[in-house]
């Protein structure tokens, strides 16, 4: 007799991927969900308030120091020209805690990956799963925010609704790429790493204000950075400017979400294979 | 004679210049219950993940159930109950939570697994505890969790590593008490341990590991009388006496062996061999007549004892 | 050999403590040197000359340069997150990851010296990031004043209010899960965009500002602006800023002590 396991398992056996992928990363995701149900709810949750607090905060304040800003499109207030980089800045700060911290934890402290992967799961069903619920979150947090910006009367066109799936991709990229390198981090200290590239490319990315203050190479090094990319994601599917850069940007996030899972899967087999 | 389950010839496994595990060969039978003995850092727990399909031998040859853990290891794992040295529970979720979710890692129905659920809870005695997070349960509690959780499956084979570290005289029996009757139940048991009474207690036949390699093999009571005298004398004598002691007592004893705080000699009749040693006028301190144990197998074997 | 030294309860065992901790700090000395210099440097650059050039472009705000309006509140902004940093995870080290406390209880320490030098260690750390802020904002050009010095001390303030506040709620927490992330977000984040630091708090609504008057980053980033530039403050409102960073200190440190004796001896 075979238990329902084995057979399942066989199933699977010769096809393409077999060794790293059980086809189950839903059930990596139903784990979180009873976590977040029975309290995690709380830090998740609380994470919608960050980008609402400096929305008000900064728009508000400062807005009335600053005065209206004049942009491609026009002139328009300091509250609505933060609003699409505070959006891309939450939608990264989301999928690095659960791609980054909480992973680290999953990994080292927990060794919940180390019991996941006992099973007959692969190592790019948790990756997979992991990120996708990083990913809900992001896209949680991205839709709540757009409402908030539609309340506050800082939305002028339907192309907003654009602005939840553009901070997905943009979550989506931040996710893999740091649970890949969070994959090769020994101790929490190296964790630091994360907020000492995190925090200037925040500083810099733009969001505050526009970057020509900066010298033009200046520019070009900060829109290349990944956050920069992203405000720029979000500020032009959310004006409904739709062109080549559009498709350089979505690119760009394509290829950190790629080479994030390839190395994620990759290292966490080699982890759990020694 | 029937196909072992598990069968490993050349086993190897190395890290850099480190040979953890070196060229060994067994077979474990259906049904059996196998137990590796030997101190840290022996092998035992690379061997386990090794079987595991959680780590890629270097060279030799295993096949477990037929297959090669090198290329089907997602089927072997789902023959597999792996119970850790350390426990890694879902500390977030739920005692009974834990078992469901971690059926559903191996792609059961949740009917299934609901319906195992009050079983294995029975089995662990954590009825009381189904709601309660596993943050707060006892260590002997916790460990019975995550030996039913990796029951979840219907394992063919149940693999322990260290099972009883860490827990108190207590635990420790109810936690054999539930290792027999899985056995009763035709479970293949896997066990590594450090401890010679659980070695005995649970194990039908075992190998002696040290440094990599087998030192011995066989049943438990086989081992102590092929390695071993029936009985033996412990004595001491004091820090600064037991050494001039030794020369006086080595031609009374069978064999002798001498631990930093006693000694041990070894005859077929202890008490009358302390009854000889009073003859000649010798006091220790202390004396203590006992039956061979496997510690005193590995002692023979690698002239150092299991727990150091 | 048994000694017949006597053996009597040390007076200092707080600094006992606080040189345990310190030293323990020093381990992670080029991370804390590279924060220190780091973070401020790029506030100032990013915040200070990014948003200030548009401030400074449009109106001003109290008729001087954004980055010396900015600079007493990010000096107390440091200082605070300082010294929470190192009251908060010490104590959820020290009686739950290691149980060093307990460890320390068993000796002649007393539970109030254990919190205490907690603290002091807290504040040496506080002030080693208040020197180097206020050095960088030296050499930015951002304090204008002879009596800039005494901002230091201002922060000082600061970070001890907000370090006596934090040990009593840190050691008052059993069940840290999501402490910390509440911590951030519900307390340093608010308290850091709405305590005047960005813009004079009599810009916001009324109810608003509330969060202003209880926020001990409002009162020392007050007490900065009157040291570093020409910034009126009436004596009352000195003595206002002052005592209520004192009370914060007097009352968070009484409490601490009071809890750290409870968890200590149960």
């Amino acid at each position: 007799m075979t238990s329902d396991a084995v057979a399942l398992s066989e199933r699977r056996q010769g096809k393409f991927g077999d060794k790293y992928f059980a086809g189950r990363p839903q059930q990596v995701l139903l784990r979180n969900w009873l976590t977040f149900k029975s309290s995690a709810w709380i830090a998740v949750v609380s994470g919608f308030f960050e980008p609402v607090l400096y929305l008000l905060s900064f728009g508000y304040g400062i807005g009335e120091l600053v005065g209206n800003i004049s942009t491609s499109t026009g002139n328009i207030s300091y509250a609505a020209y933060i609003a699409p980089g505070l959006l891309a800045t939450s939608a990264m700060n989301g999928a690095m805690i659960d791609s980054t911290w909480n992973v680290f934890f999953k990994l080292n402290e927990s060794r919940l990956y180390k019991a996941m992967l006992a099973t007959s799961l692969g190592p790019l069903d948790v990756a997979l799963g992991e990120i996708a619920w990083a990913l809900m979150r992001g896209g949680l947090y991205a839709t709540a925010f757009t409402l908030v910006l539609a309340g506050l009367g800082l939305v002028t066109s339907w192309w907003a609704l654009l602005a939840v799936p553009a901070a997905i991709i943009v979550a989506f990229g931040f996710a893999s790429f740091g649970m890949a390198i969070t994959s090769y981090m020994k101790s929490h200290h190296q964790m630091n790493f994360f907020e000492i590239f995190l925090l200037p490319m925040f500083l810099f990315s733009g969001a505050f204000y526009p970057l020509t203050v900066f010298p033009g190479w200046a520019q070009a090094i900060i829109k290349a950075l990944p956050l920069g990319q992203g405000i720029e994601l979000v500020t032009k599917a959310m004006a409904g400017d739709f062109g080549i850069h559009l498709l350089v940007n979505v690119t760009y996030f394509i290829v950190m979400i790629c080479v994030g899972l390839y190395f994620t899967t990759k290292r966490l087999n080699a982890l759990f294979m020694r | 004679m029937t196909e072992p389950l598990i069968r490993a010839r050349g086993l190897t496994k190395t890290y850099g210049d480190f040979i953890a595990v070196d060229g060994i060969d067994f077979d474990v039978a259906k049904g059996e219950s196998f137990g590796f003995l030997g101190p840290n850092g022996a092998g035992k727990s690379t061997t386990m993940r090794i079987i595991g399909a959680t780590s890629v031998r270097t060279s030799g040859t295993l096949t477990i159930l037929g297959k090669d853990p090198e290329v089907n290891g997602p089927q072997i794992r789902a023959h597999l109950g792996v119970v850790p040295q350390q426990d890694n529970l879902d500390s977030e979720l739920t005692v009974s939570e834990n078992i469901f979710i971690y059926g559903r890692y191996f792609g059961l129905s949740s009917s299934f697994i609901n319906k195992k659920i009050p079983e294995l809870l029975e089995f662990a005695q954590l009825e009381e505890k189904k709601y309660t997070k596993v943050e707060a349960l006892s260590g002997g509690m916790k460990r019975r969790l995550t030996i039913a959780r990796s029951l979840v499956s219907e394992p063919d084979i149940l693999m322990l590593d260290e099972p009883t570290t860490g827990l108190d005289p207590q635990a420790r029996h109810i936690l054999w008490d539930r290792l027999f009757r899985l056995k009763e139940q035709g479970v293949t048991l896997l066990i590594t341990t450090h401890y010679m009474d659980e070695a005995e207690q649970l194990c039908d036949r075992l190998i002696v590991m040290d440094k990599g390699k087998i030192m011995a093999e066989d049943s438990p009571a086989k081992l102590i009388k092929d390695y071993s005298t029936k009985e033996v004398l412990e004595v001491r004598f004091g820090s600064e006496r037991n050494q001039e002691m030794v020369e006086i007592l080595r031609p009374l004893a069978q064999r002798i062996e001498v631990l930093p705080d006693r000694i041990l000699l070894y005859a077929e009749d202890g008490e009358q061999l302390l009854e000889q040693i009073a003859a000649k006028g010798i006091h220790p301190n202390t004396s203590l007549v006992r039956r061979s144990s496997l510690e005193d197998v590995f002692l023979r074997l690698t002239g150092r004892t299991l727990v150091e | 050999m048994m000694s017949t030294k006597i053996r009597k309860v040390s007076k200092y065992g707080s600094f006992h403590v606080a040189e345990a901790r310190i030293r323990n700090m020093l381990k992670w000395r080029g991370i804390i040197l590279f924060e220190a210099v780091v973070n401020p440097t790029l506030y100032l650059v990013s915040i200070g000359i990014g948003v200030g050039s548009l401030i400074d472009a449009n109106n001003g705000v109290n008729g001087v340069s954004y980055l010396t309006f900015l600079a007493p509140a990010l000096l107390a902004s440091a200082a605070i997150q300082g010294s929470a940093d190192e009251v908060i995870f010490p104590v959820m080290e020290g009686f739950k990851w290691n149980r060093t406390f307990f460890g320390m209880r068993s000796t002649t320490l007393t539970a109030q010296q254990i919190s205490l030098g907690v603290f002091l260690a807290a504040m040496a750390r506080a002030m080693f990031s208040i020197v180097i802020y206020w050095i960088v904002l030296y050499l930015f050009g951002a304090l204008e004043s002879d009596t800039a010095w005494l901002a230091m001390p201002a922060a000082l303030l600061a970070g001890a209010a907000m370090g006596a506040v934090m040990l009593a709620l840190a050691a008052k927490i059993e069940n840290e899960n999501f402490f910390f992330t509440l911590v951030g977000r519900f307390v340093m984040i608010p308290m850091f965009l709405f305590s005047g630091t960005f813009y004079p708090l009599t810009q916001m609504p009324t109810y608003l500002q509330f969060f202003g008057w209880i926020s001990p980053l409002w009162h020392a980033t007050e007490l900065g602006r009157y040291l570093t530039y020409d910034y009126p403050l009436s004596g009352l409102q000195l003595s206002i800023h002052i005592g209520v960073l004192a009370i914060m200190i007097v009352a968070g440190l009484f409490l601490s002590t009071r809890i750290f004796a409870k968890r200590l001896e149960k």
